[in-house]
Formats: C-alpha cells, sequence, structure tokens
C-alpha cells in the first residue's frame, strides 16, 4: 500500500477518549435522588457510594448530584444511614 | 524451487516467509504439523518471530488480536473444536477490522468426535466477517497464504482472512510444490504498514462501545468492505501472477464449463475429485464442467451466476450441513440466482467426518440430482443405517 493516499479508519473502529463525559447517562434514569436537608447528617455516605460518582458535597448537610449522568439507581437512597433521600420521579 | 513435502509444511514455510512478527496457537489434530513446523522454524532462529504458546484458541487468538493491535504481523492455525472456541475472539478481530491470516484446517466437529476431515467448522463461522479462501491443493494452500496477508493488510480490506485447507487430505499429504524465494515474497509483500495501532504517545480504543445511534452504520460499512474485498482478491491474483509467474486463481475458477449443460461446485480439496470425474463423463460425450468456489467470503454471487448461466442443472457438493435447513452454498446460490437465471440447484451433502468422496459418490449425486432431487446426502451406507 502506497503511503501517501491512504484510507481513513474505518467507520466505529477507534473511539477517542472521554467517551464517558460525552456520554450523558442521565437519559437512561426515570428516578432521581432528592434529599431532605432536615434529616441528612452530612455524613458522605451518598457522596461515596454513588457509582456514577456524580453526587458532589458542596458543604456541610448539602449535597447535589449532576443529573447529566444520575442514572437514578437508588443505591444513594438505599444506603443513606438517616434515611434522608427519596427517589422520586417527579422532575424538571 | 520445487519440492516434495507434506502441505502443513508447505504452509509453515509459505508463512514464514510472510516474516510474521507473533505466532501464537494451540496444537489440534490436523492442523498440528503447520505449527509444530513453524516453532521449530523459529526456535531454530531461521524466522524473528514471538512465537507465544498458549492453553487455549480463545488465548491464541486473543495473543494474535493483540499483536495486530500493537502494529505487528501475526499468524494462527486452528480447526474444529479449536475454531469454535476462536469464535467470540473470531468476530472481535473482524469487527475492529485487523489484518490477519489464519489458517482454518477443516475438520469435523462434535458430538461424535472425530477428527477426520469436512467443512463443517470453517462454514460455521462464515457470518464473523472473516474472508474465506479455499484451497485445491498444497501449492494453492500455499500461494494462498501468501496472497491473503496481501488482501488482507489492504487499506480497502482491513479484514482478517481465513485459508482453508482440507485436514488429513491436505495437511498430511507430500505433493510437489513451487516455493518461492524470500526475495520474491518481500516484493511481493512489503513489510505490515498498519494504518492504526495502540500508541501510548496516542491514546485510544479499539473496538469501544457504540450505542444505536451509530452501531448499525458500522455494520454495514464491514459488510460492503467485505463484498468489495472480492475485487482486491482478484487484484492480488493478478499481482501474484506477475510476481510468480503463475496463475492462482481469484474467486471462482471454471473446469470445462464454457459448453457444460451440468455444473458440480465445490471447495477445497474434493475439487479434484469433481475434474477427475468430469473427464471421464466428458471422455463419454457428457457435458459436465466444474467450478471451484476458491473465495466464499465474500460470496461472489455475480461470478457465480454468470458462470453457471448456461447450464440446465448445478449440483453443490457440500461438506457440511446447515442442521436444519440444508446445504449452505446451495441455499446461497440459489438466493444469488433468483430472479436473474432459473437453473435448478441440488445439494448433495457428502464427505463428512472423513467419508471418502469417491467416482462413485459423484456418480450417485449426478443421477439423484439429473432425477429430481433438491437436497440429499450422498454416500449414505445403509448397513449403518440399519444399526440405529
Amino acid at each position: 500500500m502506497s503511503a501517501t493516499a491512504r484510507r481513513k479508519p474505518p467507520l466505529g473502529v477507534i473511539t477517542r477518549p472521554g467517551t464517558s463525559l460525552r456520554n450523558k447517562t442521565g437519559s437512561w434514569g426515570i428516578q432521581r435522588p432528592v434529599w431532605d436537608w432536615s434529616k441528612c447528617t452530612g455524613c458522605n455516605t451518598c457522596e461515596s457510594i454513588c457509582p456514577e460518582g456524580c453526587i458532589r458535597h458542596l458543604e456541610k448537610k448539602q449535597y447535589e448530584a449532576d443529573y447529566d449522568y444520575c442514572k437514578g439507581c437508588g443505591m444513594c437512597a438505599a444506603a443513606c444511614p438517616a434515611k434522608a433521600i427519596s427517589m422520586s420521579t417527579e422532575h424538571d | 524451487m520445487r519440492k516434495m513435502i507434506e502441505g502443513s509444511r508447505a504452509v509453515a514455510e509459505a508463512v514464514a516467509l510472510c516474516r510474521p512478527d507473533v505466532i501464537s496457537a494451540y496444537p489440534i489434530t490436523p492442523q498440528t504439523h503447520i505449527v509444530e513446523e513453524l516453532s521449530q522454524i523459529v526456535a531454530d532462529g531461521e524466522l524473528d518471530a514471538e512465537y507465544v504458546r498458549v492453553e487455549s484458541e480463545h488465548s491464541a487468538a486473543s495473543v494474535c488480536l493483540g499483536a495486530v493491535v500493537a502494529g505487528s504481523r501475526a499468524y494462527s492455525a486452528t480447526t474444529s473444536q479449536g475454531m469454535l472456541l476462536m469464535v467470540e475472539v473470531l468476530y472481535n478481530i473482524a469487527g475492529m477490522r485487523l489484518p490477519l491470516v489464519i489458517t482454518g484446517v477443516n475438520r469435523a466437529v462434535s458430538a461424535p468426535l472425530s477428527i477426520w476431515n469436512d467443512q463443517q467448522d470453517t462454514m460455521a463461522i462464515r457470518d464473523t466477517g472473516w474472508l474465506q479462501l479455499y484451497a485445491e491443493n498444497s501449492q494453492e494452500c500455499l500461494d494462498m497464504h501468501l496472497q491473503a496477508y496481501k488482501i488482507s493488510e489492504d487499506d480497502r480490506v482491513l479484514l482478517p482472512v481465513m485459508v482453508c485447507m482440507d485436514g488429513f487430505i491436505l495437511t498430511h499429504t507430500y505433493e510437489s510444490v513451487d516455493m518461492p524465494t524470500q526475495e520474491q515474497v518481500d516484493a511481493f509483500l512489503p513489510r505490515y504498514n498498519p494504518l492504526y495501532k495502540l500508541d501510548p504517545a496516542d491514546p485510544y480504543t479499539l473496538g469501544g462501545y457504540i450505542g444505536p445511534e451509530k452501531y448499525q452504520e458500522v455494520r454495514y460499512v464491514l459488510q460492503q468492505d467485505c463484498l468489495a474485498a472480492k475485487e482486491v482478491v482478484k487484484e492480488v491474483a493478478r499481482d501474484f501472477q506477475k510476481a510468480f509467474g503463475r496463475w492462482a486463481g481469484d474467486v471462482i475458477e471454471p473446469y470445462q464449463c464454457d459448453d457444460a449443460e451440468v455444473i458440480l461446485i465445490g471447495m477445497g480439496s474434493v475439487v479434484g475429485t469433481l475434474k477427475d470425474w468430469a473427464d471421464r463423463r466428458r471422455a463419454g460425450g457428457e457435458k459436465v464442467g466444474v467450478l471451484k468456489l476458491r473465495c466464499y467470503r465474500p460470496f461472489p454471487a455475480d461470478e457465480l451466476v454468470a458462470a453457471v448461466s448456461g447450464a440446465k442443472q448445478v449440483i453443490v457438493l457440500e461438506k457440511a450441513v446447515s442442521v436444519g435447513g440444508y446445504g449452505i452454498v446451495a441455499a446461497e446460490l440459489r438466493a444469488a440466482l433468483h430472479g436473474r437465471v432459473a437453473v435448478p440447484v441440488a445439494c448433495a451433502v457428502a464427505g463428512l467426518g472423513g467419508r471418502d468422496i469417491t467416482m462413485g459418490t459423484v456418480d450417485e449425486m449426478y443421477d439423484r440430482a439429473r432425477a429430481g432431487e433438491s437436497d440429499f446426502f450422498a454416500g449414505l451406507r445403509a448397513e449403518v443405517l440399519e444399526e440405529g
């Protein structure tokens, strides 16, 4: 094969890095976590157990989920020792 | 240089002349002599390659996959159960568009256990995206391996090629072959120059996840490229003729077909038997011909249709059966002919598990097809059936 006119790699063979950022898995879910701040103790269990790593600790007793990537799996709600998280199907 | 050697040795020497960087295989009858010879060639220092011993054919194929994505030319050989164990990796190699050559030694598939020849194993992997070439004799095996790398590594193809050779009939018999020199092969087949390979300085993934929004298009391109590879098979055949001074064939090879009223189609070593049978019938004044299907994948539908369009009947000899369907090549040929040429295609399954295909077997398939049977097993032994 000549060194000059080579084809592009065939469609779909090469995947460039960064796909997990581009692939917004939040569209997969039907539920979202909702915190009851009156019960939250700020223990960080939800942040550490989230399989997507999309729960962020903002300040003591204050968390947010990145809904671009939250699949609504409910692990945070199930693990919360204070039962401060409920899974809601109602959201914007 | 002409020499009298075993078919397996001819393949091993041809592969060594292609200078693979990595060889990985798991020994299994009747492929064993090929990889034994290659391991000896490497151990003797005659070929600068990594010979990777593995614990299974799945690993052998995986080692080859890894070697090719790292930019190497690789080789393996397998048969039967080993080939089926490779299947998952074979799909990945084709899907990742990796040039690779594997010798698919043809052997029956268990159960019942049989080490003897038919073509059930390679026919079972026909949908993987691999090109498949079927060899009639040792010389063709040798030539096909040289061609296979050139086809596989062509930018227009970038698909793996399986060279299929009948177990024992070709692997364990001695024939006179014309073995090219290293200089000739080097001129015909330059060093592998990968279009892409894994590189820590430019990291990316090969064969990564693709969602429903794009997967079908990727498979479409694979299908289109595999179909188009037929032209590269032909082109490489012409290049081969220029380089080595002999015609080694492209997708099909007609024999006595010009005025033939009945054409027999076969793949692999049985074609020699069919040609001999046709010569005998021709001597008796019957207009019969033989069509060798040399390149089964991609399926040369147009070439086959054109080649049989003047015949009154086609009979396909199948050394495999799609259980619950029937003959695989016959079914594809009927589909290719549909709406274009109205020639009846009969299908005779024969030669399973090492059953000899004799002149009598060919007589039987011819007579039964001429009498109107369309799908049948030829060469069945009534006394064995009665045991059941």
